[in-house]
C-alpha cells in the first residue's frame, strides 16, 4: 500500500519497502546544479577534500541564470564551472545557448519515470512530471552528492490533490496550481510529496503537468508528481534511451492525504504581491502594469507562446507598458521561429531573448524599478524578487498575460 | 547564549535574506552586507554578533540558495527561532552552521529588540521578562554537526 514516493524512495535506497517518516539513504540518478548555485556547490565539494565525482553520466550542469554573463563576477563563475565540467569530465553540460535548466533535464531526456533526481535549485520539483521523485537541494548538499551519489531523505506523506472537472476556455493548468496554492498555503504541504491526478491532470499534456509540478514548492512540496502514463511515455521514449520504472499510488496507503479540487468554475488566476498563496480571482484584480514577462521554468514552453501568440497575433502591445518574452531553451526558441511566433512577438512590440531565466528572480534582463508593477507568467511574487523591493509582481497564465500587454492592465483574455 | 531579538513576520523568504541579484556572490562577508536586505537594507550594520531573529511561520520559504543562510551566518546571528521553517532552508541552514530552533507561540512571547536568552541544553526560550517557552530539541547528531560549524567541518573533524 505505499505511494509512488515510498515506492520509488524503497528502489533507490534498495530496501523491500520505506514508510513516510523512515529516514533513508538513497542512491542518486540525476544531479543538477547550474551557474548560479554551482559555484558554491563546487567549493563545498572542494572543501570536502573530495577529488573526483562520483559519476561525470549523472550530473547535468546547465547555464541558466545569469546568461550571457552580465558582470565580471558572473563571468567568473561560468569559468570556474566551466573549469570543474572539464576537470571533472562532465558529460551533460549545457553552455549559455541552450536554456532553463528545468526545460532541459527532460526535453534532452535526463529525466525518466521512477528516478530520484535531485537540483541544487527549488523548482526542481518540476521533473516529478514524468514520475521521478525530484527535489531542490542546496549547495553543502550537493558537494556530498558529488562526492557520494547518495543523499539522506525522510521519506515524505504525500498530498495527493484529485483535480477533476473541465476547464474554462482560457483557463490553464497555470490557473489551477495557483487556485491550488491559494487554498493550501504557503506551507500548507510543507515536507509533503505533492500528487497531481484526476480526470484533468489525465487530459493534461506533459507541459502542462510541468507547470503543476514545477509551483509545489510554493506550497512548500518536497517534490511535484504525476503518475506516468502513455503520454509520459511517449514524451520519454522519444527523448531518452535510459531505463525507467513506472511506480504508482497505492489508494489505501496510510501516508495519503486526498484532496479533492473541481476546477470545472474557475476562472483565471493571479498571484498578487507579495506571496504566491495571495491568489485571486482576476475579476476582482484590476491593475495597471509596466512590464509583462513571458517565460521562465514555469510557462516559457512553446505551449505557453503558442497561446500568447494567438492573442497578440495583430494587436500591439500598450503604451507605456512593455512585454519581455523568453522561450525556455534552445529547442521551443527554434520551434516558435520556425511557427512565426517570434515575428508575432516583436511586430506587438515585444522584445525577444535568447533562453534564460530573465528575470524571474531578478537577476537580470528586465529588472523593474520602485513603484514598477510586473505581471509575470513565472512561480515567484515575493517583495523584490524582480528587482526593486518597492515594485511589485503579480503572476498569471501566459494567456493573461498576452491580453493584459494588449490591455496595459491586467484583463482576461476574451 | 543571550541577545537582542530581530523580529520578523511570517513566510520570510530566500530572496528578502539575500535578493536574487547577489547571488553571483559566494564569500560570507559579501553576502552578510546584503542580509535580509529584502526587508531593510541597514540591517548588516545594525545587526551584532550573538544576535537573534525571532520570525513566525514557514521562515526561509522560496528557493534554495544557500547564500541566505550563509549571510545570516556572516552577521554573526546565533539561531532563528520561528514558529515553522520551510523544508530547503532548514537543511542548508544546519549544513552550514546556523542553528535553527522551531519554538510555537514564540512571535507571541518575544517583541522587537528585547533581549532574550536562549538554553540550548534545556530547549527553553527566556524572555525579557522571565517568560519561557520550550523549542523542540534538536536531535545529538545535528548539535555536533551545529557545534563544528557546519556538515564540512564536521566531516572533516570527524
Amino acid at each position: 500500500m505505499p505511494t509512488m514516493s515510498e515506492k520509488i524512495l524503497a528502489r533507490a535506497s534498495g530496501k523491500e519497502s520505506v514508510e513516510a517518516g523512515d529516514i533513508i539513504i538513497a542512491n542518486i540518478d540525476v544531479a543538477m546544479t547550474h551557474d548560479l548555485t554551482g559555484p558554491l556547490s563546487v567549493q563545498s565539494f572542494e572543501k570536502i577534500g573530495a577529488e573526483k565525482v562520483w559519476d561525470s553520466s549523472k550530473i547535468v550542469i546547465p547555464f541558466d541564470h545569469q546568461v550571457p554573463a552580465d558582470s565580471i563576477d558572473s563571468a567568473n563563475n561560468h569559468i570556474l564551472m566551466r573549469e570543474f565540467v572539464k576537470r571533472q569530465g562532465i558529460k551533460h553540460f549545457y553552455d549559455v545557448n541552450a536554456g532553463v535548466c528545468h526545460q532541459i533535464l527532460p526535453e534532452k531526456g535526463h529525466v525518466v519515470p521512477g528516478e530520484v533526481i535531485v537540483g541544487a535549485d527549488s523548482h526542481t520539483c518540476t521533473h516529478g512530471a514524468l514520475g521521478a521523485f525530484s527535489t531542490g537541494i542546496g549547495s553543502t548538499d550537493m558537494a556530498m552528492v558529488f562526492a557520494e551519489g547518495n543523499l539522506w531523505f525522510k521519506v515524505p506523506e504525500t498530498n495527493r490533490f484529485n483535480i477533476t472537472g473541465d476547464l474554462k476556455d482560457n483557463v490553464y493548468a497555470k490557473d489551477v496550481i495557483l487556485h491550488i496554492i491559494g487554498k493550501m498555503g504557503a506551507d500548507g504541504s510543507t515536507y509533503k510529496a505533492c500528487e497531481f491526478a484526476g480526470q484533468t491532470v489525465s487530459d493534461m499534456s506533459v507541459s502542462d503537468r510541468m507547470v503543476l509540478c514545477n509551483m509545489a514548492i510554493e506550497m512548500g512540496g518536497k517534490t511535484g508528481l504525476v503518475e506516468p502514463d502513455k503520454k509520459t511515455i511517449d514524451y520519454v521514449e522519444k527523448r531518452s534511451k535510459k531505463p525507467y520504472n513506472v511506480f504508482k499510488t497505492d489508494l489505501d496507503s496510510p501516508s495519503l492525504n486526498i484532496i479533492d479540487i473541481d476546477v470545472s468554475e474557475l476562472e483565471p488566476q493571479i498571484a498578487c504581491p507579495h506571496n504566491v498563496d495571495n491568489v485571486k480571482p482576476i475579476s476582482e484584480v484590476d491593475v495597471e502594469i509596466d512590464q509583462v514577462f513571458l517565460g521562465s521554468c514555469t510557462n516559457g514552453r512553446l505551449s505557453d507562446l503558442r497561446d500568447a501568440a494567438r492573442i497578440l497575433k495583430g494587436n500591439k502591445i500598450a503604451d507605456g507598458t512593455r512585454m519581455l518574452v523568453i522561450p525556455a531553451s534552445k529547442e521551443v526558441y527554434t520551434k516558435a521561429l520556425d511557427e512565426g511566433l517570434l515575428k508575432i512577438f516583436v511586430e506587438a512590440g515585444a522584445l525577444v531573448s535568447a533562453p534564460c531565466c530573465g528575470p524571474c528572480l531578478g537577476g537580470h534582463t528586465g529588472i523593474i524599478g520602485p513603484g514598477e508593477v510586473s505581471l509575470s507568467t513565472s512561480n515567484r511574487n515575493f517583495r523584490g524578487r524582480q528587482g526593486s523591493p518597492d515594485g511589485e509582481v503579480y503572476l498569471s497564465s501566459a494567456a493573461v498575460a498576452a491580453a493584459s500587454a494588449i490591455e496595459g492592465r491586467i484583463t482576461a483574455p476574451e | 547564549m543571550k541577545g537582542r531579538a530581530w523580529k520578523f513576520g511570517d513566510d520570510i523568504d530566500t530572496d528578502i535574506i539575500v535578493p536574487g541579484r547577489y547571488l553571483i556572490y559566494t564569500d560570507e562577508e559579501t553576502l552578510a552586507k546584503h542580509c535580509m536586505e529584502g526587508l531593510d537594507s541597514k540591517f548588516s550594520e545594525k545587526c551584532n554578533e550573538g544576535d537573534f531573529i525571532v520570525a513566525g511561520k514557514n521562515f526561509g520559504c522560496g528557493s534554495s540558495r544557500e547564500h541566505a543562510p550563509i549571510a545570516l551566518k556572516g552577521v554573526g546571528i546565533s539561531a532563528v527561532i520561528a514558529e515553522s521553517f520551510a523544508r530547503i532552508f532548514y537543511r542548508n541552514a544546519t549544513n552550514v552552521g546556523v542553528p535553527l530552533l522551531e519554538a510555537p507561540g514564540i512571535s507571541k512571547l518575544v517583541e522587537d529588540g528585547e533581549e532574550i536568552t536562549v538554553d540550548m541544553e534545556n530547549a527553553t526560550i527566556t524572555s525579557s521578562n522571565g517568560e519561557s517557552i520550550a523549542f523542540k530539541k534538536l536531535p545529538p547528531f545535528m548539535l555536533e554537526i551545529l557545534n563544528q560549524g557546519g556538515l564540512i567541518e564536521y566531516l572533516k573533524n570527524k
